[in-house]
């Protein structure tokens, strides 16, 4: 996202204005924004290192331990698992993501009649937001009031309403339905403005060499959309690895804390364990990294667009 | 197309995309429908079986009712998420707008660092500096205030809406301004009469996002909001949903979600032009 920053802007006009007086100005215009950024953002980053090295409580003296919350974490199991359950959610949720996405994307992307109702209806889920999505799902997941089971059970399908939440496997899978239901529509966009910026001329070109629709998908489609593809999976991995109100809404990290996250653990400890210091620690872990996935990112969309 | 198709496999093949289109349109749109739906049914079915999703003994707000008793209540939560959303959209309207006209079209000391630095919160996600975010806004006695809330979800914003107001501004013709500054136009009129005509798209696109942003956001309100009369309406329904007020009802579970939901769904289909240009421009990124 920094590429931005180092584009130049188109070459300003010499003498817009009179003197060096008005560009402080600009300083003036920016200072609200800047103002923001640090008190809720640069000062609670500062903030978040130095109390990771402390021992602090909600209530009482906070004092300086060095490094011991960063040990302590090193034997903290269920922040480690937190962190495997997160990675494993990840790769799952993604994959499922871009496997329904891909083919809507495909489907809506030439201007077709009805073509742009469709996009509405699949994008409609994206705009209500998780916790709503999460709360709805709830219900539609309850065993006794909900929707699938009991359902399914006066449809006759199952002789015994089914409990989704109870254990481990449905619990999961029904999160991943919900989120995919919940996210695919926002990645589709996405990927139907990669898939609209492949020349036309290009497939048809390709049609005449006598390529079948595989081949021109592989050969054209996928090299083509290398950066809009990196981008989504971007999107979908960062905001997977920050998952927080599905897992707290749905199965409160139940069933038996198989399905806490990482965001989740750090929840914990600091607003239900109040250990604000271990917390940060945490934090800072979660921090590195998230930062360190960030570089590798932009490296993935830098990457000159190309045929490899 | 260079191969002939014949008519009747024309006609096969838009049966087969518009039954797959339909089909999948109602996996999607079906568990809105189905829950505002059942929010209507009275309080005796809600203990019948789920099927058919409508009331069948006739239209009801009881559920709706019912919600506005529990804690302080749907209203009192529902008018705080108005508070804060419509907040949120008004500062980082005005915030972005300053700050994109400046970045367009000033240079001063900084100014490289500063839009970087903006820019990169993006990077770092705000859940990792909650904890901290919670301690400053004690120290800034908004501890548990609506107003604190909106300082965060205000700067939540800025990252992207900044960059499309500067690339808004940076679209601006200068030799339209030139023309106002020699008109006599002042900085003030210039920005006002001038310029946010001009970036219109771009500030109605901002104030979308930042409404749903702030409309649906959770794990802050959760953390931050302690008392019962500050909670948001995600915060109020979590409490809800999960016993915290008693049994569950799940029929005021149905009417809340719907709540939550309509204000960002009729926001979409008016707005949609403004938010497919949002996302097309984060894509751009």
């Amino acid at each position: 996202m920094t590429t931005i920053a180092t584009t130049t802007a188109p070459p300003r006009a010499k003498k817009l204005v009179g003197a060096g007086r008005r560009q402080w100005i600009g300083l003036l215009y920016v200072a609200p924004a800047v103002a923001l950024v640090m008190v809720f953002f640069v000062i609670p980053l500062g903030m978040t290192a130095w109390m990771s090295l402390h021992n602090w409580p909600l209530m009482g003296d906070h004092f300086y331990i060095g490094f011991d919350n960063y040990v302590a974490i090193l034997r903290d199991t269920r922040f480690w698992n937190a962190l495997k359950f997160t990675g494993y959610y990840t790769v799952i949720v993604t994959i499922a993501i871009f496997a329904v996405a891909f083919p809507l994307a495909i489907f809506i992307e030439k201007p077709r009649p009805l073509a742009n109702l469709y996009r509405t209806f699949f994008f409609m889920p994206a705009v209500v937001g998780f916790a709503s999505a999460s709360l709805l799902w709830s219900w539609l997941l309850n065993v006794d009031s909900g929707l699938f089971s009991p359902a399914a059970y006066e449809l006759g399908l199952i002789d015994k309403k089914f409990n989704l939440l109870a254990t481990f496997q449905p619990a999961f899978w029904s999160i991943i339905a919900m989120v995919v239901w919940k996210v695919a529509g926002f990645t589709m966009i996405i990927l139907m403005t990669g898939l609209q910026s492949i020349p036309q001329d290009l497939q048809e070109a390709a049609v005449i060499d006598g390529a079948g629709p595989f081949a021109r998908f592989r050969a054209i489609t996928l090299p083509l959309m290398r950066r809009t593809l990196a981008l989504a999976l971007i999107l979908s991995v960062a905001g997977s690895i920050l998952a927080f109100d599905q897992f707290y809404i749905i199965l409160r990290g139940g069933p038996r804390n198989q399905t806490l996250t990482a965001v989740y653990w750090i929840f914990n400890q600091s607003f239900v364990s109040f250990k604000l210091g271990y917390g940060a620690a945490l934090s800072m872990v979660l921090l590195v990294i998230l930062v360190a996935l960030s570089l590798v990112q932009l490296w993935l969309l830098r990457k000159p667009e190309g045929l490899d | 197309m260079a191969q002939a198709i014949s008519a009747r496999g024309k006609l096969a093949a838009r049966l087969a995309r518009h039954s797959t289109g339909i089909i999948a349109s109602i996996l999607f749109v079906a568990p809105i429908v189905w829950t505002v739906l059942s929010a209507f049914k009275p309080a005796a079915e809600a203990r019948l079986p789920p099927l058919p999703p409508w009331p069948t003994t006739g239209f009801s707000l009881e559920n709706y009712a019912t919600l506005n008793s529990f804690g302080d209540g749907l209203w009192a939560s529902a008018q705080n998420s108005i508070y804060v959303s419509v907040m949120t959209v008004i500062l980082s309207v005005i915030v972005s707008v300053l700050a994109g006209y400046g970045f367009s079209r000033f240079r001063f000391p900084f100014k490289d660092l500063f839009f970087v630095l903006i820019l990169s919160t993006i990077m770092i996600p705000f859940q990792s500096i909650l904890t901290p975010i919670f301690l400053v806004l004690t120290k800034l006695g908004l501890h548990n205030t609506l107003t604190g809330l909106v300082g965060v979800y205000v700067t939540l914003q800025l990252p992207f809406s900044i960059f499309m107001m500067r690339n808004a501004f940076d679209a601006v013709p200068r030799e339209i301004e030139e023309a106002a500054r020699m008109d006599g136009a002042n900085n003030v009129t210039m920005l006002l009469k001038v310029m946010l005509p001009l970036v219109w798209p771009g500030v109605v696109t901002i104030a979308l996002f930042a409404f749903l942003g702030a409309w649906n956001e959770f794990l802050a309100a959760l953390v931050l909001m302690t008392d019962q009369s500050k909670f948001t309406l995600p915060v109020m329904m979590t409490a809800l949903q999960s016993g915290r007020f008693g049994a569950i009802d799940w029929g005021a579970v149905q009417a809340g979600v719907t709540v939550m939901m309509v204000p960002c769904l009729i926001l979409f289909l008016a707005l949609q032009r403004f938010y497919i240009r949002g996302l097309m421009a984060g894509a751009v990124k």
